[in-house]
């Protein structure tokens, strides 16, 4: 297990302040914020390899906090592999093996199963210069394993690759994890790979901590417009509020539970905004508007509604746009279901 | 058909030829003009043998100097971020804007009889004036520089994160240094020591007032020159830059990256 206890860490031009998290033994962990928001240098402060100014960090109970890094049994896969150019794939993984007390102690069975795990074994004896971006990966995480550390820090473990690898890479981590006792900690700036990898998950943004949860609580409830904006809601916006209701400008929403009294914001997904071009007015939180912009997003479009001087992103599939044949200037109708609306 | 040569490209290329030849000349020419007699015949004399070897000699001295002291200072200067670093770098490239003589001169006062550290140096045996210790103090001096600069760079160029991923896996500094950081850079080690050697062997304005005395080739070929004028030194002169040249290409080859790695 991690925790962090009042981790404070000074950089020239940048800090990271007050950190207090923990990750359970045997837990994946997703630590989640935008680039340049002090991810990379937390995992690197955990691995002793970035002295901290204050505070304390423990694995499995034992404060590390002072230690060197090589004592610190905590494992680290760069984004860019890090691999030892000047050695091949096996010298690579056995790098660490005649390091530490026990460390060699079922080597052997051990490095064959994480060999197998990884199925590297064709590929032992071969130059690391002309392996594959998710092979690189594989020796990478190989490397790390092979040393059997207390916890495991993955630093954007899927962002360098390409998407074939990415699939790949993404199911090794999750059996991984799986079948070791080690606790895995990944920093990611994508929301879809915690979600798929992760039990839960903090969101850290200018070196602060701004939301620790389960990531299906976090993706359902952010705390902030920042984690809002940031899992994915597009459509956040400041707003006013009585007991069951928002006002946003001229327009009045119904909620169907009570708002707490700190909330100042209102978000939606996209994908939780209803168009259609004709309406049955009784449903609740339904609107008018008009179409200002349609734009292509991958298999879906996203579609821009103005209603009262508010802009809501929404999101349709292909087969809906040409059904309903929206273009810009085209009128509409968007509704807003109360259980989908967010308050924070 | 060939595309025209815009006048850019008839610039940049001629400028090239122009100083090619402007390097090439003067040495072939000096190559070329003593008769094979006096070839051989020079190098049958044991003083040149003598300052030739000397040279070599004391400049490799100083590159393994360099070698010793100045790696861990490139080490140094590569990796850490410190107060006065720009200072500390503009210091290291003193002796190569500092005048030659001037650097005897230094030398000179530091060890001379009433300075405490020429005193020092005294009660220790150590003579500094017209010593083989002294010429290879100077060189060092100048040729420092060129070491720690090279393989200054030459560690920049190794990420900084196998390091650290080796620290992770239970290395010591010392042990991630031997197994990781070495073997990327000895070969920039290697072009440091030649850039080194090679600038060390060329001094002459500090060693001909550190020591005159025992002669190192380019103060022999000064000194026939003078005495004797112009076809009594080019012979020696032509030695000293065939072995050099023998020398350097044989580190050059060493240090080339196998096809495999590059």
């Amino acid at each position: 297990m991690i925790s962090l206890e009042k981790l404070r860490i000074d950089l020239p031009g940048f800090s990271i302040q007050d950190v207090d998290l923990s990750v359970e033994p045997g837990e994946f962990f997703a630590l989640l914020g935008p680039t340049g928001s002090g991810k990379t240098l937390l995992l690197e402060a955990i691995s002793g390899l970035v002295p901290i100014t204050s505070g304390r960090i423990l694995v499995d109970q034992r404060n590390i906090s002072r230690l060197p890094p090589e004592e610190r049994r905590v494992g680290i896969v760069y984004q860019d592999q890090a691999l030892f150019p000047h050695l091949t794939v096996l010298q690579n993984i056995t790098y660490g093996l005649r390091y530490g007390k026990g460390r060699q102690q079922n080597s052997e069975g051990n490095l064959g199963r994480i060999l197998g795990q990884l199925n590297l074994n064709h590929l032992a004896h071969r130059s690391i210069r002309n392996l594959s971006g998710g092979e690189r990966q594989r020796v990478a995480l190989a490397r790390a394993l092979a040393v059997n550390p207390s916890v495991l820090l993955l630093d954007e473990p899927l962002s360098s690759l390409d998407p074939n690898f990415r699939e790949d890479i993404r199911k090794a981590l999750k059996r991984l994890h799986h079948e070791t006792a080690i606790t895995f900690l990944m920093v990611t700036h994508d929301f879809s790979e915690a979600l798929f990898l992760t039990d839960r998950a903090a969101i850290i943004s200018s070196g602060r901590i701004q939301q620790i949860g389960t990531t299906g609580e976090i993706f359902r409830r952010p705390a902030s417009p920042l984690v809002a904006e940031f899992v994915g809601m597009k459509n956040v916006f400041s707003a006013a509020f009585e007991t069951r209701k928002a006002f946003l400008g001229n327009i009045e929403l119904e909620l169907d539970f009570a708002v707490s009294s700190s909330a100042k914001h209102l978000a939606i997904r996209p994908e939780d905004i209803v168009i259609a071009k004709d309406t049955n007015h009784e449903t609740k939180n339904t609107f008018r508007g008009e179409v200002v912009g349609v734009s292509h997003n991958g298999l879906y479009y996203d579609v821009f509604v103005n209603t009262g001087g508010i802009v809501f992103q929404a999101l349709i599939t292909k087969g809906a746009l040409l059904e309903t044949q929206l273009v810009e200037g085209t009128h509409v109708f968007i509704t807003l279901r109360p259980s989908a609306i967010h308050t924070l | 058909m060939r595309n025209k040569l815009d006048p850019f490209s008839l610039l940049t290329i001629s400028c090239s030829f122009i100083i090619l030849l402007f390097i090439l000349l003067p040495l072939f020419e000096m190559v070329l003009q003593p008769s094979l007699e006096s070839l051989q015949e020079t190098i049958q004399d044991k003083d040149v043998v003598r300052s030739i070897w000397l040279s070599i000699y004391t400049s490799s001295l100083a590159a393994l100097i360099s070698l010793l002291v100045g790696t861990p200072f490139a080490y140094l200067l590569a990796r850490k971020q410190f107060f006065g670093k720009k200072f500390v770098e503009s210091v290291v490239d003193l002796p190569i804007m500092i005048p030659h003589p001037i650097v005897g001169i230094a030398i000179l006062s530091l060890a001379g009889r009433g300075h405490w550290m020429g005193d020092i140096l005294q009660a220790l045996g150590v003579r500094i004036m017209g010593s083989v210790t002294g010429i290879v103090v100077v060189l060092t001096f100048v040729g420092l520089p060129f070491y720690i600069n090279t393989v200054k760079s030459g560690f920049e160029s190794i990420p900084v994160r196998l390091e650290k991923v080796s620290r992770s896996l239970g290395a010591s500094m010392t042990s991630t240094f031997v197994r990781i950081t070495f073997p990327l850079a000895w070969r920039t080690m290697l072009v440091g020591m030649i850039m080194c050697t090679a600038r060390a062997i060329s001094e002459f304005g500090a060693i001909v007032i550190v020591a005159y005395h025992p002669m190192i080739a380019p103060v022999m070929i000064y000194q026939r020159f003078t005495a004797y004028g112009l076809k009594y030194s080019q012979p020696v002169a032509v030695w000293l830059i065939l072995v050099c040249l023998a020398l350097f290409l044989l580190l050059r080859v060493v240090s080339l990256p196998r096809k495999e790695q590059r």
